[in-house]
């Protein structure tokens, strides 16, 4: 049989996508590989998924497949292990756009000893690293914008980017619950245009496992990645107090609730490992969307296999 | 009732009292913020095309519209017209209101047409039409034929991609939910 006459075109057409992202899978790995990281696999079924507002887990039996592999890997750090990261599938129900799928691919790491600053250098060094890697070089093209990918990258507070691109300030946009539909309206457009951004200090209310900053408990320190409009990664210097931790899993459950969506369980071996967590941070980045950036592919059903609806 | 979960490429709902069908979706959700359901929506009366972000929570009423299985007649200045295929009424409808299904009609394909309040608004096509290709480059023997596309002309008018080894001539199937190339007819 000759390929002209397969029939299942849009797979054998995506080849050459999936060659540059098994190269850019491998890339990843050697960059941590060298930087002494350890690859760890934790389990995709877990009986108690982090509780946050927005993010459902899909049920697998009494449990639940991951929707981050954080928990373990935090555990893990608890543990002593100082610099772990990993490679792997994880779901989210429901989402399923342009640049969602519900089964995706997220590369996470964390470093102990190490705050969100540090994790911002480590990213740009790691995109970096790959694009060059798979034969780019700092200028790369995305959605028919020049992206330049030298260093250092734009870092703008959440407060600021509300100021230059929101008709309301970051507060007033909570207060009013529009903070949503302006980042996805009129600032996330505008991100990671000219050089990737990273927009840092989320409100508290939007801390998710962050610490608050020490010298304003009104802010986290958090901070995501912009590159050509897509968010790609997000990350946080790590709250590691568990009393803390609790309260804010349990207000995220009474929203849940509030919203009428299933409760989880907490996750009490995680509460009770991170007594011994020492200060980290952790990072959660989109393997699908950086093939995507990299490759210019505006949809992600292009940079897969499969999507759910070809199955 | 519809749920925001629900909202697809044409989907037809009331906004306002007025039928309104999704010409553009996408899901998109902030770092760790909530579901997001951008749409553009148009009008199915006035052919006006709006913007509305919604959420996860929001809901709404299905229009409600009258279909007849109706045959595509001739084209005439931006007015096509169909012949209701029980009555053998004849109705005209505007390019605007037709939208997408322009670019697949072919005379005497049947079709639903689509009716608020008695009024022809718009029509209902079948997922797949066969379409022949009428311009296209040659296919250069020794490609490896699965890496890319090419654009191609069908008989009306509209241009897609298609893979390279279609040529000139030949019937293609077009998914007119996504308007892109399906498979080839053989024979």
């Amino acid at each position: 049989m000759s390929n002209s006459v397969t029939k299942n075109w849009t797979l054998a057409r995506r080849e050459k996508t999936l060659r540059q992202r098994a190269k850019i899978i491998q890339e990843i790995r050697r960059f941590f590989v060298d930087r002494g990281y350890l690859e760890v696999e934790t389990p995709h079924r877990i009986p108690a998924p982090v509780p946050e507002s927005y993010i459902n887990a899909i049920p697998s039996g009494e449990w639940y497949l991951h929707t981050s592999p954080e928990i373990c890997m935090k555990r893990m750090l608890a543990a002593g292990y100082e610099k772990v990261f990993q490679i792997c599938r994880c779901w989210r129900e429901g989402e399923r756009g342009s640049q969602h799928i519900p089964e995706f691919t997220l590369l996470e790491w964390y470093r102990s000893g190490c705050d969100y600053i540090g994790l911002m250098e480590e990213c740009e060094e790691l995109i970096q690293t790959v694009a060059s890697a798979i034969g780019l070089g700092d200028q790369i093209v995305y959605r028919g914008q020049k992206i330049d990918l030298g260093r250092p990258w734009e870092r703008i507070s959440v407060k600021e980017v509300f100021e230059r691109y929101s008709p309301f300030a970051m507060g007033e946009a909570l207060e009013q619950d529009v903070f949503d539909e302006i980042m996805v309206r009129d600032i996330e457009p505008r991100l990671g245009i000219e050089k990737p951004t990273f927009i840092y200090d989320y409100p508290a209310a939007r801390r998710a496992l962050a610490r608050l900053k020490q010298e304003d408990r009104t802010l986290a320190e958090r901070f995501e990645l912009y590159i050509g409009g897509l968010e790609l990664a997000n990350a946080f210097s790590e709250l590691i107090d568990p009393e803390e931790q609790r309260e804010h899993f349990l207000r995220e459950n009474e929203n849940r609730q509030a919203m009428g969506k299933p409760v989880y369980p907490l996750p009490e071996k995680f509460l009770e490992d991170l007594e011994d967590m020492p200060p980290s941070a952790g990072i959660a980045l989109g393997v699908d969307r950086l093939v995507m950036v990299l490759l210019d592919v505006t949809s992600i059903d292009e940079v897969v296999a499969f999507t759910p609806e070809e199955l | 009732m519809y749920t925001a979960s629900d909202l697809r490429k044409g989907l037809k709902i009331v906004i306002d009292n007025e039928p309104y069908i999704v010409i553009a979706f996408d899901f998109t959700k902030p770092g760790k913020g909530q579901s997001l359901y951008r749409t553009k929506l148009r009008n199915m009366l006035t052919g006006m095309v709006i913007d509305r972000t919604y959420r996860e929570g929001d809901t709404f009423e299905p229009a409600s519209l009258e279909e007849r299985t109706m045959q595509f007649l001739y084209k005439e200045g931006d007015q096509y017209h169909f012949m209701d295929n029980e009555t053998f009424e004849q109705i005209a409808i505007s390019e605007e209101a037709l939208g997408d299904a322009k670019n697949f009609l072919t005379e005497n394909l049947n079709v639903e047409v689509l009716l608020f309040k008695e009024r022809p608004i718009g029509v209902e096509m079948p997922n797949f039409v066969n379409l022949r290709v009428i311009k296209t480059e040659p296919w250069v023997k020794g490609d490896t034929a699965k890496t890319d596309f090419k654009p191609a002309t069908v008989e009306t008018g509209y241009v897609l991609r298609v893979p390279p080894f279609i040529e000139e001539g030949e019937l293609i199937t077009i998914d007119t939910r996504t308007g892109e190339y399906s498979t080839r007819v053989k024979g």
